[in-house]
Protein backbone atom coordinates (compact mmCIF):
# COMPACT_ATOMS: atom_id res chain seq x y z
CA UNK A 1 0.00 0.00 0.00
CA UNK A 2 1.23 3.48 -0.89
CA UNK A 3 2.55 5.64 1.92
CA UNK A 4 0.00 8.12 3.13
CA UNK A 5 0.76 11.52 4.58
CA UNK A 6 0.46 11.77 8.31
CA UNK A 7 0.36 14.90 10.29
CA UNK A 8 -0.86 15.50 13.79
CA UNK A 9 -3.41 18.24 13.76
CA UNK A 10 -3.83 19.58 17.21
CA UNK A 11 -6.09 22.51 17.21
CA UNK A 12 -9.25 24.04 18.55
CA UNK A 13 -12.68 24.05 16.97
CA UNK A 14 -12.40 27.51 15.50
CA UNK A 15 -9.30 26.71 13.48
CA UNK A 16 -10.91 23.67 11.92
CA UNK A 17 -14.40 25.11 11.46
CA UNK A 18 -15.16 25.06 7.75
CA UNK A 19 -16.29 28.41 6.40
CA UNK A 20 -19.12 26.84 4.38
CA UNK A 21 -20.46 24.67 7.19
CA UNK A 22 -23.85 23.04 6.61
CA UNK A 23 -24.12 22.02 10.26
CA UNK A 24 -23.02 24.32 13.06
CA UNK A 25 -23.13 23.37 16.71
CA UNK A 26 -22.35 26.41 18.80
CA UNK A 27 -21.52 26.49 22.48
CA UNK A 28 -23.92 23.74 23.57
CA UNK A 29 -24.36 23.23 27.28
CA UNK A 30 -26.75 20.60 28.62
CA UNK A 31 -27.35 19.95 32.29
CA UNK A 32 -29.51 17.26 33.91
CA UNK A 33 -31.06 17.27 37.35
CA UNK A 34 -30.07 14.09 39.18
CA UNK A 35 -30.67 12.90 42.76
CA UNK A 36 -27.01 13.79 43.44
CA UNK A 37 -27.37 17.32 42.07
CA UNK A 38 -26.94 18.98 38.67
CA UNK A 39 -24.93 16.98 36.15
CA UNK A 40 -23.36 18.80 33.22
CA UNK A 41 -23.45 16.29 30.36
CA UNK A 42 -22.28 18.57 27.55
CA UNK A 43 -20.14 21.58 28.35
CA UNK A 44 -19.66 24.38 25.80
CA UNK A 45 -19.30 22.08 22.80
CA UNK A 46 -18.88 23.68 19.39
CA UNK A 47 -18.25 21.99 16.08
CA UNK A 48 -19.19 22.37 12.45
CA UNK A 49 -19.43 20.11 9.45
CA UNK A 50 -18.89 21.07 5.80
CA UNK A 51 -21.06 19.67 2.99
CA UNK A 52 -19.91 16.18 2.05
CA UNK A 53 -17.65 15.94 5.09
CA UNK A 54 -17.54 12.91 7.41
CA UNK A 55 -16.93 13.95 11.00
CA UNK A 56 -16.52 11.49 13.85
CA UNK A 57 -17.19 12.39 17.47
CA UNK A 58 -15.37 10.08 19.84
CA UNK A 59 -15.25 9.89 23.59
CA UNK A 60 -15.53 7.44 26.49
CA UNK A 61 -18.87 6.26 27.84
CA UNK A 62 -20.51 9.04 29.80
CA UNK A 63 -18.96 11.91 27.83
CA UNK A 64 -22.33 13.15 26.57
CA UNK A 65 -22.02 11.82 23.01
CA UNK A 66 -25.57 10.50 22.88
CA UNK A 67 -26.88 13.66 24.54
CA UNK A 68 -25.16 15.67 21.80
CA UNK A 69 -26.67 13.31 19.17
CA UNK A 70 -30.16 13.89 20.57
CA UNK A 71 -29.65 17.66 20.74
CA UNK A 72 -28.42 17.90 17.13
CA UNK A 73 -31.24 15.62 15.99
CA UNK A 74 -33.76 17.86 17.73
CA UNK A 75 -34.95 15.14 20.12
CA UNK A 76 -33.73 16.90 23.26
CA UNK A 77 -34.41 20.46 24.30
CA UNK A 78 -33.72 22.55 27.36
CA UNK A 79 -30.07 23.27 26.50
CA UNK A 80 -28.00 26.42 26.04
CA UNK A 81 -26.36 27.20 22.69
CA UNK A 82 -27.54 26.74 19.13
CA UNK A 83 -27.65 24.11 16.41
CA UNK A 84 -27.99 25.40 12.87
CA UNK A 85 -28.51 23.64 9.57
CA UNK A 86 -27.46 25.81 6.63
CA UNK A 87 -27.85 28.84 8.87
CA UNK A 88 -31.36 27.87 10.04
CA UNK A 89 -31.74 27.23 13.74
CA UNK A 90 -32.85 23.72 14.70
CA UNK A 91 -35.64 23.74 17.27
CA UNK A 92 -36.85 20.17 16.93
CA UNK A 93 -36.51 17.28 14.48
CA UNK A 94 -35.36 18.85 11.22
CA UNK A 95 -36.14 17.38 7.77
CA UNK A 96 -32.53 18.00 6.69
CA UNK A 97 -31.20 15.72 9.43
CA UNK A 98 -31.56 11.94 9.21
CA UNK A 99 -30.84 9.89 12.31
CA UNK A 100 -29.55 6.35 12.67
CA UNK A 101 -29.79 5.04 16.20
CA UNK A 102 -27.53 2.79 18.23
CA UNK A 103 -30.33 0.44 19.22
CA UNK A 104 -32.04 -1.82 16.72
CA UNK A 105 -34.74 0.42 15.28
CA UNK A 106 -36.39 -1.38 12.38
CA UNK A 107 -40.16 -1.82 12.62
CA UNK A 108 -40.66 -5.56 13.23
CA UNK A 109 -44.15 -5.51 11.67
CA UNK A 110 -42.90 -4.16 8.31
CA UNK A 111 -40.82 -6.02 5.78
CA UNK A 112 -37.53 -4.58 4.51
CA UNK A 113 -39.12 -2.70 1.62
CA UNK A 114 -41.90 -1.25 3.77
CA UNK A 115 -39.39 -0.24 6.44
CA UNK A 116 -37.28 1.62 3.90
CA UNK A 117 -40.36 3.15 2.26
CA UNK A 118 -41.59 4.44 5.64
CA UNK A 119 -40.41 8.08 5.36
CA UNK A 120 -41.67 8.22 1.77
CA UNK A 121 -45.07 6.96 2.93
CA UNK A 122 -45.12 9.71 5.56
CA UNK A 123 -44.18 12.23 2.89
CA UNK A 124 -47.24 11.08 0.93
CA UNK A 125 -45.47 9.71 -2.15
CA UNK A 126 -47.59 7.49 -4.42
CA UNK A 127 -47.16 3.78 -3.72
CA UNK A 128 -45.32 2.92 -6.96
CA UNK A 129 -42.91 5.82 -6.64
CA UNK A 130 -42.08 5.19 -3.01
CA UNK A 131 -41.39 1.51 -3.66
CA UNK A 132 -39.16 2.40 -6.61
CA UNK A 133 -37.17 4.76 -4.46
CA UNK A 134 -37.11 2.36 -1.55
CA UNK A 135 -35.75 -0.40 -3.83
CA UNK A 136 -32.93 1.91 -4.88
CA UNK A 137 -31.85 2.43 -1.26
CA UNK A 138 -32.29 -1.24 -0.38
CA UNK A 139 -29.87 -1.99 -3.21
CA UNK A 140 -27.52 0.77 -2.09
CA UNK A 141 -27.05 -0.91 1.29
CA UNK A 142 -26.64 -4.29 -0.41
CA UNK A 143 -29.90 -5.89 0.68
CA UNK A 144 -31.50 -6.48 -2.73
CA UNK A 145 -33.20 -9.85 -2.68
CA UNK A 146 -34.31 -9.33 0.94
CA UNK A 147 -37.11 -6.84 0.20
CA UNK A 148 -39.91 -9.14 1.42
CA UNK A 149 -38.08 -10.38 4.49
CA UNK A 150 -39.05 -9.21 7.96
CA UNK A 151 -36.47 -7.88 10.45
CA UNK A 152 -36.78 -11.04 12.57
CA UNK A 153 -35.42 -12.98 9.58
CA UNK A 154 -32.29 -10.80 9.27
CA UNK A 155 -28.99 -10.58 11.15
CA UNK A 156 -28.13 -7.64 13.39
CA UNK A 157 -25.88 -6.12 10.72
CA UNK A 158 -28.58 -6.45 8.06
CA UNK A 159 -31.14 -4.82 10.32
CA UNK A 160 -28.81 -1.85 10.88
CA UNK A 161 -28.45 -1.55 7.10
CA UNK A 162 -32.25 -1.49 6.81
CA UNK A 163 -32.30 1.39 9.33
CA UNK A 164 -29.62 3.12 7.31
CA UNK A 165 -31.52 2.68 4.03
CA UNK A 166 -34.71 3.94 5.68
CA UNK A 167 -32.95 7.10 6.87
CA UNK A 168 -31.21 7.61 3.53
CA UNK A 169 -34.52 7.19 1.67
CA UNK A 170 -35.67 10.45 3.26
CA UNK A 171 -32.65 12.01 1.50
CA UNK A 172 -31.44 14.07 4.44
CA UNK A 173 -28.74 16.66 3.89
CA UNK A 174 -27.00 15.52 7.05
CA UNK A 175 -26.74 11.96 8.29
CA UNK A 176 -26.41 11.63 12.04
CA UNK A 177 -25.29 8.22 13.30
CA UNK A 178 -25.09 7.18 16.96
CA UNK A 179 -22.80 4.16 17.23
CA UNK A 180 -24.83 2.30 14.64
CA UNK A 181 -22.58 -0.78 14.70
CA UNK A 182 -21.91 -0.88 18.44
CA UNK A 183 -23.72 -4.17 18.93
CA UNK A 184 -21.90 -5.94 16.08
CA UNK A 185 -18.69 -7.97 16.12
CA UNK A 186 -15.45 -6.36 14.95
CA UNK A 187 -15.24 -8.03 11.53
CA UNK A 188 -18.84 -7.19 10.65
CA UNK A 189 -18.24 -3.66 11.87
CA UNK A 190 -15.22 -3.25 9.55
CA UNK A 191 -17.13 -4.64 6.58
CA UNK A 192 -20.12 -2.42 7.26
CA UNK A 193 -17.66 0.44 7.52
CA UNK A 194 -16.77 -0.34 3.89
CA UNK A 195 -20.45 -0.14 3.04
CA UNK A 196 -20.75 3.25 4.75
CA UNK A 197 -17.65 4.52 2.89
CA UNK A 198 -19.13 3.33 -0.40
CA UNK A 199 -22.46 5.03 0.30
CA UNK A 200 -20.78 8.22 1.47
CA UNK A 201 -18.70 8.28 -1.69
CA UNK A 202 -21.73 7.69 -3.93
CA UNK A 203 -24.06 10.18 -2.28
CA UNK A 204 -21.45 12.70 -1.07
CA UNK A 205 -23.42 12.43 2.14
CA UNK A 206 -22.55 14.83 4.95
CA UNK A 207 -22.23 12.63 8.00
CA UNK A 208 -21.69 13.06 11.73
CA UNK A 209 -20.79 9.79 13.42
CA UNK A 210 -20.93 9.40 17.19
CA UNK A 211 -18.79 6.49 18.34
CA UNK A 212 -16.55 5.18 21.07
CA UNK A 213 -14.68 2.94 18.64
CA UNK A 214 -11.34 4.44 17.55
CA UNK A 215 -10.84 2.10 14.58
CA UNK A 216 -14.29 2.90 13.23
CA UNK A 217 -13.77 6.63 13.69
CA UNK A 218 -10.40 6.67 11.88
CA UNK A 219 -11.60 4.29 9.13
CA UNK A 220 -14.55 6.51 8.22
CA UNK A 221 -13.85 10.10 9.21
CA UNK A 222 -12.28 13.14 7.58
CA UNK A 223 -12.12 14.77 10.96
CA UNK A 224 -12.44 13.45 14.50
CA UNK A 225 -13.65 15.41 17.50
CA UNK A 226 -12.23 13.90 20.69
CA UNK A 227 -14.35 14.56 23.77
CA UNK A 228 -13.47 14.54 27.45
CA UNK A 229 -15.16 12.42 30.08
CA UNK A 230 -17.91 14.15 32.08
CA UNK A 231 -18.55 16.99 31.57
CA UNK A 232 -18.27 16.39 27.82
CA UNK A 233 -16.06 19.03 26.24
CA UNK A 234 -14.14 19.08 22.97
CA UNK A 235 -10.65 18.01 23.94
CA UNK A 236 -9.08 17.98 20.50
CA UNK A 237 -9.87 17.85 16.80
CA UNK A 238 -7.84 15.56 14.61
CA UNK A 239 -7.86 15.76 10.85
CA UNK A 240 -7.56 12.33 9.23
CA UNK A 241 -5.48 12.66 6.10
CA UNK A 242 -5.89 9.11 4.90
CA UNK A 243 -6.60 8.95 1.16
CA UNK A 244 -10.09 8.42 -0.25
CA UNK A 245 -11.67 6.28 -1.53
CA UNK A 246 -10.90 4.13 1.48
CA UNK A 247 -11.69 0.58 2.41
CA UNK A 248 -11.25 -1.53 5.52
CA UNK A 249 -7.80 -2.52 4.19
CA UNK A 250 -6.58 0.85 5.42
CA UNK A 251 -6.61 -0.45 8.99
CA UNK A 252 -3.38 -2.34 8.31
CA UNK A 253 -1.49 0.76 7.18
CA UNK A 254 1.16 2.40 9.33
CA UNK A 255 -0.51 5.80 9.14
CA UNK A 256 -3.80 4.31 10.33
CA UNK A 257 -2.01 2.82 13.31
CA UNK A 258 -0.46 6.16 14.18
CA UNK A 259 -3.82 7.91 14.07
CA UNK A 260 -5.30 5.23 16.31
CA UNK A 261 -2.36 5.57 18.73
CA UNK A 262 -2.67 9.34 18.78
CA UNK A 263 -6.39 9.29 19.50
CA UNK A 264 -5.98 6.59 22.10
CA UNK A 265 -3.37 8.68 23.91
CA UNK A 266 -5.96 11.48 24.03
CA UNK A 267 -8.75 9.16 25.10
CA UNK A 268 -6.85 7.01 27.55
CA UNK A 269 -6.88 9.58 30.32
CA UNK A 270 -10.59 10.26 29.75
CA UNK A 271 -11.51 6.59 29.66
CA UNK A 272 -9.52 6.03 32.90
CA UNK A 273 -11.41 8.85 34.59
CA UNK A 274 -14.66 7.30 33.41
CA UNK A 275 -13.68 3.90 34.76
CA UNK A 276 -12.56 5.32 38.13
CA UNK A 277 -15.78 7.30 38.37
CA UNK A 278 -17.91 4.25 37.65
CA UNK A 279 -16.03 2.12 40.17
CA UNK A 280 -16.37 4.73 42.92
CA UNK A 281 -20.06 5.08 42.11
CA UNK A 282 -20.57 1.31 42.39
CA UNK A 283 -18.67 1.33 45.68
CA UNK A 284 -20.83 4.19 46.94
CA UNK A 285 -24.01 2.36 45.88
CA UNK A 286 -22.81 -0.78 47.66
CA UNK A 287 -22.13 1.16 50.86
CA UNK A 288 -25.58 2.75 50.70
CA UNK A 289 -27.20 -0.68 50.54
CA UNK B 1 -33.12 -31.93 15.15
CA UNK B 2 -34.87 -34.27 17.55
CA UNK B 3 -37.72 -36.49 16.37
CA UNK B 4 -40.22 -34.43 18.42
CA UNK B 5 -39.02 -31.18 16.85
CA UNK B 6 -39.26 -32.73 13.37
CA UNK B 7 -42.82 -33.86 14.06
CA UNK B 8 -43.74 -30.39 15.35
CA UNK B 9 -42.59 -28.89 12.04
CA UNK B 10 -44.90 -31.19 10.08
CA UNK B 11 -48.08 -29.38 9.06
CA UNK B 12 -50.52 -32.18 9.93
CA UNK B 13 -48.96 -33.89 12.94
CA UNK B 14 -49.86 -31.25 15.61
CA UNK B 15 -53.48 -31.06 14.33
CA UNK B 16 -53.78 -34.85 14.24
CA UNK B 17 -52.29 -35.09 17.73
CA UNK B 18 -54.75 -32.50 19.07
CA UNK B 19 -57.74 -34.20 17.46
CA UNK B 20 -56.54 -37.63 18.57
CA UNK B 21 -56.13 -36.43 22.18
CA UNK B 22 -59.65 -34.95 22.10
CA UNK B 23 -61.19 -38.16 20.75
CA UNK B 24 -59.25 -40.19 23.34
CA UNK B 25 -60.55 -37.92 26.11
CA UNK B 26 -64.14 -38.29 24.90
CA UNK B 27 -63.72 -42.08 24.72
CA UNK B 28 -62.32 -42.09 28.25
CA UNK B 29 -65.28 -40.08 29.58
CA UNK B 30 -67.68 -42.46 27.80
CA UNK B 31 -65.93 -45.41 29.38
CA UNK B 32 -65.91 -43.88 32.88
CA UNK B 33 -69.64 -43.16 32.63
CA UNK B 34 -70.42 -46.63 31.33
CA UNK B 35 -68.51 -48.29 34.19
CA UNK B 36 -70.21 -45.97 36.69
CA UNK B 37 -67.20 -43.90 37.85
CA UNK B 38 -68.97 -40.72 36.62
CA UNK B 39 -72.66 -40.34 37.39
CA UNK B 40 -74.63 -40.36 34.09
CA UNK B 41 -77.28 -38.09 35.68
CA UNK B 42 -74.65 -35.36 36.05
CA UNK B 43 -72.59 -35.87 32.90
CA UNK B 44 -74.38 -37.48 29.96
CA UNK B 45 -72.55 -40.00 27.79
CA UNK B 46 -70.73 -38.35 24.84
CA UNK B 47 -72.51 -40.81 22.53
CA UNK B 48 -75.87 -39.50 23.84
CA UNK B 49 -74.72 -35.90 23.28
CA UNK B 50 -73.75 -36.74 19.69
CA UNK B 51 -77.12 -38.44 19.21
CA UNK B 52 -78.87 -35.31 20.53
CA UNK B 53 -77.32 -33.05 17.87
CA UNK B 54 -79.85 -33.73 15.06
CA UNK B 55 -82.74 -33.16 17.47
CA UNK B 56 -81.26 -29.91 18.82
CA UNK B 57 -80.49 -28.66 15.31
CA UNK B 58 -83.92 -29.47 13.81
CA UNK B 59 -86.38 -29.14 16.70
CA UNK B 60 -84.73 -26.34 18.67
CA UNK B 61 -83.79 -24.14 15.69
CA UNK B 62 -80.21 -24.06 16.87
CA UNK B 63 -78.88 -22.39 13.72
CA UNK B 64 -81.03 -19.29 14.28
CA UNK B 65 -80.09 -19.27 17.97
CA UNK B 66 -76.44 -19.75 17.10
CA UNK B 67 -76.58 -16.80 14.71
CA UNK B 68 -78.36 -14.68 17.33
CA UNK B 69 -75.78 -15.41 20.02
CA UNK B 70 -72.92 -15.02 17.52
CA UNK B 71 -74.37 -11.66 16.41
CA UNK B 72 -74.70 -10.52 20.03
CA UNK B 73 -71.15 -11.70 20.72
CA UNK B 74 -69.86 -9.81 17.67
CA UNK B 75 -71.71 -6.61 18.65
CA UNK B 76 -70.46 -6.83 22.23
CA UNK B 77 -66.93 -7.58 20.92
CA UNK B 78 -66.95 -4.44 18.80
CA UNK B 79 -68.16 -2.32 21.73
CA UNK B 80 -65.69 -3.94 24.12
CA UNK B 81 -62.83 -3.38 21.66
CA UNK B 82 -63.71 0.26 21.04
CA UNK B 83 -64.12 1.12 24.71
CA UNK B 84 -61.33 -1.12 26.00
CA UNK B 85 -58.69 0.01 23.49
CA UNK B 86 -59.95 3.59 23.69
CA UNK B 87 -59.73 3.52 27.49
CA UNK B 88 -56.21 2.11 27.33
CA UNK B 89 -55.15 4.85 24.92
CA UNK B 90 -56.63 7.50 27.22
CA UNK B 91 -54.76 6.09 30.21
CA UNK B 92 -51.56 6.13 28.13
CA UNK B 93 -52.14 9.62 26.82
CA UNK B 94 -53.10 11.28 30.11
CA UNK B 95 -50.59 10.51 32.80
CA UNK B 96 -52.68 12.11 35.54
CA UNK B 97 -55.70 9.98 34.60
CA UNK B 98 -53.51 6.87 34.75
CA UNK B 99 -52.11 7.77 38.16
CA UNK B 100 -55.58 8.62 39.43
CA UNK B 101 -57.34 5.46 38.25
CA UNK B 102 -54.86 2.65 37.60
CA UNK B 103 -54.89 1.30 41.15
CA UNK B 104 -58.64 0.73 41.38
CA UNK B 105 -59.47 0.14 37.71
CA UNK B 106 -58.51 -3.53 37.97
CA UNK B 107 -60.45 -3.92 41.21
CA UNK B 108 -63.63 -2.70 39.48
CA UNK B 109 -63.43 -5.71 37.16
CA UNK B 110 -64.33 -7.93 40.10
CA UNK B 111 -67.61 -6.08 40.78
CA UNK B 112 -70.51 -8.46 39.99
CA UNK B 113 -72.40 -6.01 37.80
CA UNK B 114 -74.01 -8.98 36.05
CA UNK B 115 -76.43 -9.03 38.98
CA UNK B 116 -77.74 -5.67 37.80
CA UNK B 117 -79.50 -7.38 34.88
CA UNK B 118 -82.99 -6.45 36.18
CA UNK B 119 -81.99 -2.77 35.81
CA UNK B 120 -80.85 -3.42 32.23
CA UNK B 121 -84.17 -5.15 31.57
CA UNK B 122 -85.95 -2.00 32.72
CA UNK B 123 -83.72 0.26 30.61
CA UNK B 124 -83.43 -1.78 27.40
CA UNK B 125 -86.42 -4.13 27.69
CA UNK B 126 -86.39 -7.92 27.29
CA UNK B 127 -84.43 -7.72 24.06
CA UNK B 128 -81.13 -8.55 22.39
CA UNK B 129 -79.93 -5.04 23.29
CA UNK B 130 -80.06 -5.89 27.00
CA UNK B 131 -77.95 -8.96 26.31
CA UNK B 132 -75.41 -7.03 24.22
CA UNK B 133 -75.16 -4.28 26.85
CA UNK B 134 -74.76 -6.84 29.63
CA UNK B 135 -72.10 -8.62 27.59
CA UNK B 136 -70.39 -5.29 27.20
CA UNK B 137 -70.54 -3.93 30.74
CA UNK B 138 -71.28 -6.76 33.11
CA UNK B 139 -68.65 -6.60 35.77
CA UNK B 140 -66.61 -4.44 33.39
CA UNK B 141 -64.80 -7.73 33.13
CA UNK B 142 -64.45 -7.66 29.34
CA UNK B 143 -63.22 -4.07 29.14
CA UNK B 144 -60.67 -3.92 31.94
CA UNK B 145 -58.22 -6.53 30.61
CA UNK B 146 -58.34 -4.89 27.18
CA UNK B 147 -57.75 -1.47 28.72
CA UNK B 148 -54.88 -2.64 30.89
CA UNK B 149 -53.27 -4.69 28.12
CA UNK B 150 -53.57 -1.78 25.69
CA UNK B 151 -51.89 0.46 28.25
CA UNK B 152 -49.19 -2.14 28.86
CA UNK B 153 -48.53 -2.55 25.12
CA UNK B 154 -48.31 1.18 24.50
CA UNK B 155 -46.03 1.74 27.50
CA UNK B 156 -43.78 -1.11 26.38
CA UNK B 157 -43.17 0.40 22.93
CA UNK B 158 -39.41 0.73 22.64
CA UNK B 159 -38.19 4.30 23.08
CA UNK B 160 -36.02 4.04 19.99
CA UNK B 161 -39.05 3.34 17.75
CA UNK B 162 -40.78 6.44 19.12
CA UNK B 163 -37.58 8.41 18.47
CA UNK B 164 -37.49 7.13 14.88
CA UNK B 165 -40.98 8.54 14.44
CA UNK B 166 -39.98 11.82 16.02
CA UNK B 167 -36.87 12.03 13.81
CA UNK B 168 -39.16 11.73 10.76
CA UNK B 169 -41.34 14.53 12.15
CA UNK B 170 -44.46 12.40 12.51
CA UNK B 171 -47.64 14.09 13.67
CA UNK B 172 -49.10 12.72 16.96
CA UNK B 173 -51.73 10.88 14.93
CA UNK B 174 -49.10 9.32 12.62
CA UNK B 175 -46.97 8.49 15.67
CA UNK B 176 -49.91 6.56 17.13
CA UNK B 177 -51.16 4.75 14.02
CA UNK B 178 -47.79 4.06 12.38
CA UNK B 179 -45.68 3.21 15.44
CA UNK B 180 -47.39 2.95 18.83
CA UNK B 181 -50.44 0.97 17.73
CA UNK B 182 -48.65 -1.67 15.61
CA UNK B 183 -45.96 -2.01 18.27
CA UNK B 184 -48.59 -2.60 20.95
CA UNK B 185 -50.83 -4.88 18.84
CA UNK B 186 -49.61 -8.27 20.14
CA UNK B 187 -50.24 -7.18 23.74
CA UNK B 188 -53.58 -5.57 22.85
CA UNK B 189 -54.72 -8.84 21.29
CA UNK B 190 -53.85 -10.74 24.48
CA UNK B 191 -56.27 -8.38 26.27
CA UNK B 192 -58.86 -8.74 23.50
CA UNK B 193 -58.84 -12.52 23.77
CA UNK B 194 -59.37 -12.32 27.53
CA UNK B 195 -62.03 -9.62 27.19
CA UNK B 196 -64.00 -11.44 24.52
CA UNK B 197 -64.08 -14.62 26.62
CA UNK B 198 -65.67 -12.61 29.45
CA UNK B 199 -68.08 -10.94 27.01
CA UNK B 200 -69.25 -14.30 25.66
CA UNK B 201 -69.68 -15.74 29.15
CA UNK B 202 -71.77 -12.70 30.10
CA UNK B 203 -73.92 -12.93 26.98
CA UNK B 204 -74.76 -16.59 27.38
CA UNK B 205 -75.20 -16.09 31.13
CA UNK B 206 -77.68 -13.26 30.68
CA UNK B 207 -79.57 -15.18 27.95
CA UNK B 208 -79.81 -18.00 30.47
CA UNK B 209 -80.91 -15.72 33.33
CA UNK B 210 -83.59 -13.76 31.48
CA UNK B 211 -84.62 -16.76 29.39
CA UNK B 212 -84.44 -14.80 26.19
CA UNK B 213 -82.48 -14.93 22.94
CA UNK B 214 -80.10 -17.53 21.59
CA UNK B 215 -78.08 -20.40 22.95
CA UNK B 216 -78.26 -19.32 26.61
CA UNK B 217 -82.05 -19.50 26.53
CA UNK B 218 -81.89 -22.86 24.80
CA UNK B 219 -79.54 -24.20 27.48
CA UNK B 220 -81.98 -22.91 30.13
CA UNK B 221 -84.99 -24.57 28.47
CA UNK B 222 -83.25 -27.90 27.88
CA UNK B 223 -81.94 -27.92 31.46
CA UNK B 224 -85.42 -27.27 32.81
CA UNK B 225 -86.71 -30.18 30.73
CA UNK B 226 -83.87 -32.18 32.25
CA UNK B 227 -82.63 -32.98 28.75
CA UNK B 228 -79.02 -33.37 29.77
CA UNK B 229 -77.73 -34.62 26.43
CA UNK B 230 -79.50 -31.75 24.63
CA UNK B 231 -78.11 -29.22 27.17
CA UNK B 232 -74.55 -30.39 26.54
CA UNK B 233 -75.13 -30.38 22.77
CA UNK B 234 -76.27 -26.74 23.04
CA UNK B 235 -73.15 -25.93 25.11
CA UNK B 236 -71.10 -27.32 22.19
CA UNK B 237 -72.63 -24.62 20.00
CA UNK B 238 -71.55 -21.95 22.55
CA UNK B 239 -68.04 -23.34 22.20
CA UNK B 240 -68.46 -23.07 18.43
CA UNK B 241 -69.31 -19.36 18.80
CA UNK B 242 -66.15 -18.94 20.86
CA UNK B 243 -64.11 -20.74 18.19
CA UNK B 244 -65.57 -18.50 15.46
CA UNK B 245 -64.76 -15.35 17.46
CA UNK B 246 -61.20 -16.56 18.02
CA UNK B 247 -60.66 -17.43 14.36
CA UNK B 248 -61.88 -13.94 13.43
CA UNK B 249 -59.50 -12.44 15.99
CA UNK B 250 -56.55 -14.38 14.62
CA UNK B 251 -57.35 -13.32 11.06
CA UNK B 252 -57.67 -9.71 12.17
CA UNK B 253 -54.38 -9.80 14.04
CA UNK B 254 -52.58 -11.43 11.10
CA UNK B 255 -54.01 -8.79 8.77
CA UNK B 256 -53.02 -5.89 11.04
CA UNK B 257 -49.59 -7.29 11.84
CA UNK B 258 -48.45 -9.91 9.33
CA UNK B 259 -45.41 -10.96 11.36
CA UNK B 260 -44.29 -10.88 14.99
Amino acid sequence: MAAVPFERIDTDAAKLAPANAILTVDDIVKRFETPDGVLTAVDHVSLSVAPGEFVGVIGPSGCGKSTLFNIIGGLLDGYDGTVKVAGERVRGPHPAIGMIFQEESTFPWRNVLDNVAFPLEIAGLPRAERYDRARHFVKLVGLDGFERRYPAELSGGMRQRVSMARTLAAQPKILLMDEPFASLDEQTRLLLGDKVLHIQQQLKQTTLLITHNITEAVQLSDRIVVMTYRPGKVKRMVEIKLPRPRSSEIVSSEAFGRYVAQIWSDLREEASRGLDDEESRKLHEGEKR
Amino acid sequence: MTAAAALAKNRYVPAALGLGSFVAFIALVELLIRVGVINRFIVPMPSDIIAAFPRVIVEEHVVQRFLLTAGEALSASILVTIFGVGGGVLLYRYHLLRLATETWVAAVAAAPLVLMYPLYLVIFGRSALTIVMMGFTAGLAPIIPIMLKTLEGLLATRRVLINVGRSFNLTPSQQFWKILFPAALPTIFVGLRLGLIFALINIVGVEFLINFGGLGQLINELAERYDLAGTYAAICFVILVSICVFILMERLERWLRPVD
